[in-house]
């Protein structure tokens, strides 16, 4: 795989610069260059790292991913929901339709009110969503110092420096503030963080979850893990989709050279 | 050239469909069979087309695709402001393979506006607008402006971030008109605020304008095939200069056509990022305003018209007048030398015509902020003056020629 020019650089103005840049610059006739359209950040670069799924061909290392859930179901869930994906969403783990069940019905999704207006509750099944603790917004963010813990769902995605900086803000904790900076109670340094700030107390910890494979539960490992979750979560049929491709790719190729073929022999007796 | 607007290329006579069958039998009653066979067999087609020519049968073919995935996207979309985010999500994650019907639908759209830009300028530079094909030229130019109004309508409907500050803008952008502005937005809107009723709206528009751009489709293509596509001299060709459209134009379309699947399922399966917008997978917040606003790749250079014309309503008329002024150029050019290839004043403008164009997008993507704003006005100067002043001097200046 070609790790090295894959690398991702995600604010969203550099993301969305690199986008149109490809597609204008090719026409560009002129030689501009249309770079630029950086936003200022207010986060320290997160340094690059190597993921598996990245790239045009990139994939899923599926045990990575499941160790991530295990963060995710331990450590992450406590605050943090994921409204777009349901239980059943889970079997592309690899987890069999029992293990989904189980998963499903140790959890409780909201049921109605009882006649006497108390709210009731059930065990979730595969179609229930993984919904966030909270009851509303403002339950969470009274919970979470003013800030309401993000959903999950596709944070891979949205979230400004991508992978490479979820990465470096769960393993960035820990680091002396800089001169200068007042850290408010109940906020964390953490530089990786918007303004180094942040309501998210340190979630890992050494050994903090016991992984079902016996991998060594450092926070280096639980961060990569988690990481490769929530981005396996955010785009959940990358690898197929990428496989997809390559299959379109390959077919389409054989169906071109036949087709100049046929064009080739149709016109040849046209002067 | 055909001054008296005749048919440049008289297609064969139809024969109804002869002896037996149940193909004859339809035949003879509605003549579909040799109408397809005379339109599409043995229709008469130049034989120095070049690939530009490709572009009419691809965005066929992508407006099909669009249609096929479209309905079954449709069958499982929510019109409304709380569930619209979560039933794209429900078909991206939940639907079998609705991953990549979407993937299919949004690379769709992306290509569908490319592969029209391309056609467009096709037109522009053989000079496929020029008489007897006129009514050819309004009726793609017609085509454009829907499929733009349906690929904005349809860039609502996952209504997320960039849905609905997309949507605001040009909502904002309506309302500048002046005296009627506000009532055309509150008719765009259908409330004070973005939300269900304009969903519904623009769902159904997004809807309906697919349909109808079938139909004008086939106005145009009907329009072409009575004088006969022009060709890369602009000159029209004798009888022996011609071949049938099977196989020649059958093999030589398929051939583009594999071209471009490469570059549409490369697009939409392996490199999704260069299109996708990731704001947009974030929920529609009213009370948040994303840092940095714009529109697909597609509407850039109007966006940078829009931005880089002082006055709101200035830039509205400058983005609209830049499509608008494509209509009269049948009637701005009265030359009666059609391709640019023998034009060399017209060429030059043309490729400046298309920096211009290209730099307004550039400007679109940085909001026309400083040394942009100069670069996007100069550029709009340039568009409207290529067309208003250049096009019209240059055809006078060819006319004294053949007439001296």
């Amino acid at each position: 795989m070609d790790e090295q020019g894959q690398q991702r650089c995600d604010t969203p103005g550099r993301h969305a610069a690199r986008r149109h840049g490809a597609l204008l610059s090719g026409l560009v006739v002129l030689g501009l260059v249309s770079g630029g359209g950086a936003m200022a950040r207010d986060y320290r670069e997160p340094p690059r790292q190597t993921w598996s799924f990245q790239g045009p061909l990139g994939h899923f290392d599926m045990g990575a991913v499941q160790r991530g859930y295990t963060v995710y179901a331990q450590v992450c869930s406590a605050c943090h929901g994921m409204k777009s994906v349901t239980y059943g969403d889970l079997a592309g783990l690899g987890l069999k339709e029992s293990d989904v069940d189980a998963i499903a019905h140790a959890h409780h999704v909201p049921a109605g009110v009882d006649a006497g207006g108390h709210a009731l509750s059930r065990p979730a099944s595969a179609d229930d969503h993984l919904l966030s603790p909270y009851p509303d917004a403002r339950t969470a963010a009274a919970a979470n110092h003013g800030v309401m813990p993000p959903d999950q769902s596709r944070l891979a995605v949205v979230h400004p420096g991508g992978v490479d900086r979820i990465y470096a803000f769960l393993t960035g904790y820990g680091q002396p503030a800089p001169p200068g900076m007042v850290v408010p109670q109940g906020m964390f340094h953490n530089p990786y963080a918007a303004q180094g700030l942040t309501a998210m107390p340190p979630p890992l910890h050494e050994g903090g979850v016991t992984y079902p494979d016996g991998t060594p539960a450092t926070v280096a490992q639980q961060a990569r893990d988690v990481t490769t979750f929530l981005a396996w979560v955010a785009t959940p049929h990358l690898t197929e989709r990428h496989r997809l491709g390559v299959g379109a790719v390959v077919f389409l190729v054989f169906v071109l050279i036949l087709s100049i073929c046929l064009k080739r022999r149709t016109w040849s007796n046209v002067p | 050239m055909n001054g008296s607007g005749l048919p440049e290329n008289i297609p064969p006579h139809a024969e109804p469909a002869s002896g037996g069958g149940v193909l004859s039998w339809i035949d003879r009653r509605l003549p579909v069979i040799s109408a397809f066979r005379k339109e599409y067999v043995d229709f008469p087609m130049p034989r120095n087309l070049n690939a530009l020519w490709n572009f009419g049968a691809i965005l066929c073919a992508v407006l099909v695709l669009m249609l096929a995935t479209g309905i079954f996207l449709a069958m499982n979309y929510t019109p409304t402001a709380a569930g619209a985010f979560m039933s794209i999500e429900m078909i991206e994650r939940q639907l079998p393979g609705g991953w990549a019907l979407r993937a299919m639908h949004v690379t769709g759209a992306s290509l569908f506006m490319a592969a029209l830009y391309i056609h467009l300028f096709r037109g522009l530079y053989y000079g496929s607008y020029k008489q007897p094909r006129e009514i050819l030229w309004l009726s793609g130019l017609g085509l454009l402006v829907m499929v733009m109004v349906t690929a904005f309508a349809g860039y609502v409907l996952p209504w997320g971030q960039m849905s609905y500050w997309g949507a605001d803008v040009a909502g904002k952008a309506v309302g500048a008109v002046p005296v009627i502005g506000p009532t055309l937005e509150h008719i765009m809107e259908g409330s004070d605020q973005l939300g269900d009723i304009f969903i519904h709206r623009f769902f159904v528009l997004h809807f309906v304008m697919a349909f109808a751009i079938v139909a004008i489709v086939g106005l145009h293509v009907a329009a072409l095939h009575v004088p006969g596509p022009n060709n890369p001299t602009g000159k029209p060709v004798n009888a022996r200069d011609t071949v049938p459209f099977h196989p020649y134009y059958t093999t030589k379309d398929l051939t583009g056509l594999v071209v471009f699947a490469l570059v549409f399922v490369a697009l939409a399966f392996l490199w999704p990022d260069l299109l996708s917008e990731p704001e947009n997978y974030r929920p529609a917040n009213p009370l948040h305003t994303p840092a940095d606003i714009e529109p697909e790749w597609y509407f850039l250079p109007f966006y940078g018209m829009l931005q880089s014309v002082p006055s709101k309503f200035g830039g509205l008329l400058a983005a609209g007048g830049s499509i608008a002024i494509l209509f009269a150029v049948p009637w701005l050019d009265r030359s009666s030398i059609r391709s640019a290839r023998s034009r060399p004043l017209c060429r030059a403008g043309m490729a400046g015509l298309v920096a211009a164009f290209v730099l307004m997008g550039l400007v679109g993507r940085h909001h026309a902020e400083g040394g942009w704003m100069i670069v996007g006005r100069i550029a709009t100067l340039y568009y409207f003056s290529y067309f208003l002043v250049l096009l019209p001097l240059c055809a006078r200046r060819e006319m004294r020629g053949t007439a001296g």
